[in-house]
């Protein structure tokens, strides 16, 4: 079966199972590898993406969910690591091993398009789906302030 | 948990018992319909029991099983009890929580990772419930899933209801979503989150009997007038 979708602008017919996991056709089928696999339950977040900028667990979306639709994955953020998110990211240094930190962005950034000015609470409360095992919270909560524009 | 309504009306005794183990549903085989009819002139009879016919905690009994109980509000009355073991079971009650923060599995304990409600009862931004739900359960990644999966509205929410609360509750268009009785019933034959109850994947414990079986008793508590268990101490 065909599936019709738009990856990061582009336009991609998939010949998948529509059941496949999105992130296997992103990962393995597109070369899209900056998307991380994780837990493969949507329990830790590492493979989030966006369909239509609402976030979605890639490991356990269904193929099928995406088509005629705009995918966003780390990748489509931005074409030169410009993102606000991005760039604060590397100015405080957020990243340790670095697994989780392209869900933990695209999270960010639909946090950040829903709620521009984010308070504390908030981005505890909307990134608490995604995991960071090197525990590196604090600043991945202080970049995102930053990326906002917050103190 | 324990509930007991106890009924006394001229000369007519009747009693429910219900046993509830956390986890498993109300104890179906512990509905006893017990009815005393006291003698003339001042003459009492010993207690004639009218059970119920057995049932186990995975079925639900049928409307008709109800029919020998011969006052109209305690039909209805015994007929709501049996399907509220649907209703206050954990896949349902699961997402009808009190709080903010949805429960998972039979324990009851809260959403593993932790969401929260959200203002429109899907989650909050980057964090919605479909943002993991899909329009199915997937089975391969356990996570369940059915057509817009959310939160039942804080006013219509369920966990630790007694049968008699959860009844008054589901009759008022306020914490009921605004439905009249009739389309609480349709509400309960058609809506496809509830129907997840029967089919929740993944080894979870579906809700009791069949999806029909429930219709019909929330049908059947509509027509024989819906009034509502009274008198429960919940201990």
């Amino acid at each position: 079966m065909t599936i019709r979708l738009r990856v990061n602008g582009t336009d991609h017919e998939l010949d998948v199972d529509p059941e496949m996991p999105l992130l296997w056709a992103l990962r393995d089928v597109l070369g899209l590898t900056g998307t991380k696999y994780g837990c493969g339950e949507a329990l830790c977040g590492a493979c989030t993406i966006h369909i239509d900028g609402e976030v979605v667990r890639s490991c356990v979306t269904p193929v099928r969910r995406a088509a005629g639709k705009n995918v966003t994955t780390i990748e489509g953020l931005s074409p030169d690591g410009s993102h606000p998110l991005q760039k604060a990211w590397v100015d405080l240094g957020v990243p340790q091993c670095g697994f989780c930190q392209a869900g933990q962005i695209m999270s960010a950034a639909a946090l950040l398009a829903k709620k521009p000015k984010p308070t504390d609470a908030e981005i505890d409360q909307s990134l608490a789906g995604n995991l960071c095992r090197c525990g590196t919270y604090l600043r991945i909560r202080a970049a995102v302030k930053k990326a906002a524009g917050e103190p | 948990m324990t509930i007991r309504v106890v009924r006394v009306a001229g000369t007519v005794y009747q009693e429910w018992m219900l046993t509830k183990r956390r986890g498993a549903g109300l104890g179906a085989g512990a509905l006893v319909l017990l009815i005393a009819f006291a003698g003339c002139g001042g003459r009492s009879s010993a207690p004639a029991s009218l059970p119920l016919p057995p049932t186990s905690k995975d079925a639900l009994r049928a409307p008709e099983d109800f029919a020998g109980i011969p006052d109209r509000d305690d039909r209805a009355r015994a007929l709501f009890v049996e399907a509220s073991r649907v209703m206050l079971h954990p896949r349902c009650t699961n997402c009808h929580p009190a709080g903010d923060s949805p429960t998972q599995g039979n324990d009851g304990r809260l959403h593993d990772p932790p969401v929260a409600r959200g203002p429109k009862d899907r989650g909050v931004p980057a964090l919605e419930c479909t943002s993991c739900h899909q329009d199915r359960n997937v089975e391969l990644a356990r996570v369940p899933g059915a057509p817009s999966w959310h939160l039942a509205p804080i006013e219509m929410a369920w966990a630790d209801k007694t049968p008699a609360t959860l009844c008054d509750q589901l009759k008022d268009r306020k914490r009921n979503g605004d439905r009249s009785l009739d389309q609480v019933v349709e509400h309960t034959a058609h809506d496809a989150l509830v129907g997840w109850g029967w089919a929740p994947g993944h080894g979870r414990e579906p809700v009791p009997g069949t999806r029909a079986q429930f219709t019909a008793l929330v049908a059947a508590w509509v027509k024989e007038g819906a009034a509502c268990p009274k008198d429960e101490v919940k201990r």
